[in-house]
């Protein structure tokens, strides 16, 4: 594994949802959700498909909105500042919460490179040896330097899905994130790949919040410090992961986590 | 039934793969075919002007039925620049209006938008001649002439009496006739960029303009280049619309407002006129010239994109 790169990141927040709530058009897809996500930890999102944990996480950096005829309402907190702020700003938002989808979408007409220094290029970044120190720390940091550091001119398409997935989180590392969101970010992935990506949460989690949506519950155990369990739109219970896991409290999440459905 | 009887019994079932596999291979060798034959019935119309005038054709400017001179110089270089003209107007219009139909428009407003932009593709080109007569060359004499002249008038390109018809109004013209082209498939090439590919960009902190810059536009690339060349075709052989504006003077001149001519309108104009042999063949060789032309160009168009431009490699599952 590569040393981190604490250059990287300026600095880290955690982050508190209060009473979140998100409809598509009349679907009210999140009913109220409070979840405190501590900072410089993995902090996992389970539940079965359609309760709604994908669209926390997009509420999260205010991709939600996105959708047409998409609402929320509530408050999430990113340290101090509310991200639905009257004034703030959700292009400014994204630049301190980066994400990571389900599936890589590395820019398919862009180098290895190009695609690292992406959102460089948008911030206005026109230093050439401060754009290529920060690639190289971001492609470090996703643990892929020592794959790609030969062909940084290549297509981003050329690498493997394992690789493009680590490629993406590089192009999200770059620009400086506070907060990381993962959306199943190992699930069109094989097996060694997926293992791959569980360590680097766990690894960028010494540096930076984490939040990853899983469907998997062993990954959840694996890679997060907390875990939080949703049904149907709630968060039905939140708690160290090795709790939650062993001792839930709720039947509903003990029904989950033990496979009576899901 | 044995094993083997029931794999019999399957590929008897399959014997119609066969002539609808020859019917297909047929009708994809129609297409080559059709081509071969209106090159060779070309040529073979065009011979007695090919004899008599030789390569020669392509760089002689004189075009004189009553001496039997005839030279298209004059009429590649009118069908040439009136394109160009016409792209240099219409590709980012068309451009801006696709990105507009893609990304921006409200739902309730792409319909209309779309109708109009199909409407125009669909006046026939003569009703547009006709609006180009009364409408726009009058506007191009008394009013946009002036002003090119008054502001950019150093430039030998905009000197010169403003008559209102010339290569301009072509050009404006032609744009005007393959802007839908650009439209129609420029919009469907970004419509069809996933979902993924703009979030990515959203994601990293992208604004709605960035983010069609950084990640639509160049996943459509390949596409709306296929657009463009579309619409280039489309103008090069555009007859009658240009035929009514452009002033039908075979001449080369540095000013956009001289009057010039181009293959396709001098074809159209003569050929009921032509009396002589050689005048026809004369008028056949010059559209075997356009045919060439045509070729030559999107080849070269085609040559220049693959050297600078790719479409988006496949992304790996």
């Amino acid at each position: 594994m590569q040393t981190r790169t604490p250059a990287l990141i300026d600095h880290t927040t955690g982050i508190q949802a209060q009473d979140v709530h998100a409809w598509f058009d009349r679907l009210h897809a999140l009913r109220g959700i409070s979840m405190t996500v501590p900072e410089r930890k993995v902090t996992a999102v389970i539940g079965p498909s359609g309760c709604g944990k994908s669209t926390f996480l997009r509420c999260i950096n205010r991709m939600h909105e996105l959708v047409p005829e998409a609402r929320v309402s509530g408050r999430v907190l990113l340290g101090q500042e509310n991200v639905y702020d009257e004034a703030a700003d959700p292009v400014l938002v994204r630049r301190r919460i980066g994400m990571v989808f389900q599936k890589a979408n590395p820019f398919p007409t862009m180098s290895i490179y190009n695609n690292v220094a992406a959102g460089l290029t948008l911030a206005g970044e026109r230093d050439r040896r401060k754009v290529e120190q920060i690639v190289e720390q971001s492609l470090r940091a996703a643990a892929l330097w020592d794959e790609v550091k030969d062909r940084l001119h290549k297509p981003g398409t050329s690498l493997s899905g394992g690789q493009q997935q680590r490629l993406c989180i590089a192009r999200a590392l770059a620009v400086s994130p506070e907060v990381l969101l993962m959306d199943e970010p190992a699930s069109a992935l094989d097996p060694a790949s997926t293992l791959r990506i569980e360590e680097l949460a766990r690894e960028l989690a010494n540096d930076i919040t984490i939040v990853i949506v899983t469907h998997n519950m062993q990954q959840a155990a694996r890679v997060s410090d907390f875990t939080g369990f949703f049904l149907d739109g709630e968060l039905i219970e939140y708690g160290p992961t090795n709790d939650l896991f062993t001792k839930p409290r709720d039947r509903r999440t003990e029904d989950y986590i033990t496979g009576r459905f899901g | 039934m044995s094993v083997a009887g029931r794999v019999a019994a399957g590929s008897s079932a399959r014997t119609g793969d066969r002539p609808f596999q020859l019917l297909l291979a047929v009708m994809a060798a129609a297409v080559p075919l059709i081509i071969g034959a209106v090159l060779v019935a070309l040529i073979a119309a065009a011979s007695p002007a090919i004899q008599r005038f030789g390569v020669g054709f392509f760089v002689t400017s004189t075009w004189d039925p009553v001496a039997e001179e005839f030279g298209v110089l004059p009429f590649i270089y009118g069908t040439l620049v009136s394109s160009a003209l016409a792209l240099l107007i219409a590709v980012p219009l068309g451009l801006g209006v696709a990105i507009f139909l893609a990304e921006l428009v409200p739902g309730w407003l792409r319909a209309p938008i779309t109708f109009f932009v199909e409407l125009l593709a669909a006046i026939p080109s003569v009703v547009i001649g006709l609006w180009g007569i009364f409408v726009l060359v009058p506007w191009v004499r008394t009013t946009l002439e002036p002003l090119l002249k008054s502001t950019l008038g150093f430039l030998p390109l905009f000197s010169g009496p403003p008559l209102g018809i010339g290569m301009l109004t072509a050009g404006l013209i032609l744009a005007a006739m393959v802007v839908p082209f650009i439209v129609a498939v420029s919009t469907e090439v970004m419509r069809a960029v996933p979902r993924a590919q703009r979030e990515g960009a959203l994601a990293l902190g992208a604004t709605m303009w960035e983010t069609t810059r950084t990640a639509v536009l160049p996943y459509a690339r390949s596409g709306i280049i296929g657009a463009i060349f579309l619409a280039l075709a489309r103008a090069l052989g555009e007859t009658m619309a240009v035929t009514m504006v452009i002033g039908n003077v075979p001449q080369i001149k540095a000013s956009l407002f001289a009057p010039a001519y181009t293959i396709p309108a001098v074809i159209a104009n003569e050929f009921t006129e032509a009396t002589s042999d050689l005048y026809v063949a004369a008028l056949i060789y010059a559209g075997l010239v356009l045919f060439i032309v045509t070729v030559a160009v999107n080849a070269l168009a085609r040559l220049l994109v693959s050297r600078v431009a790719r479409g988006p490699a496949q992304i790996r599952e």
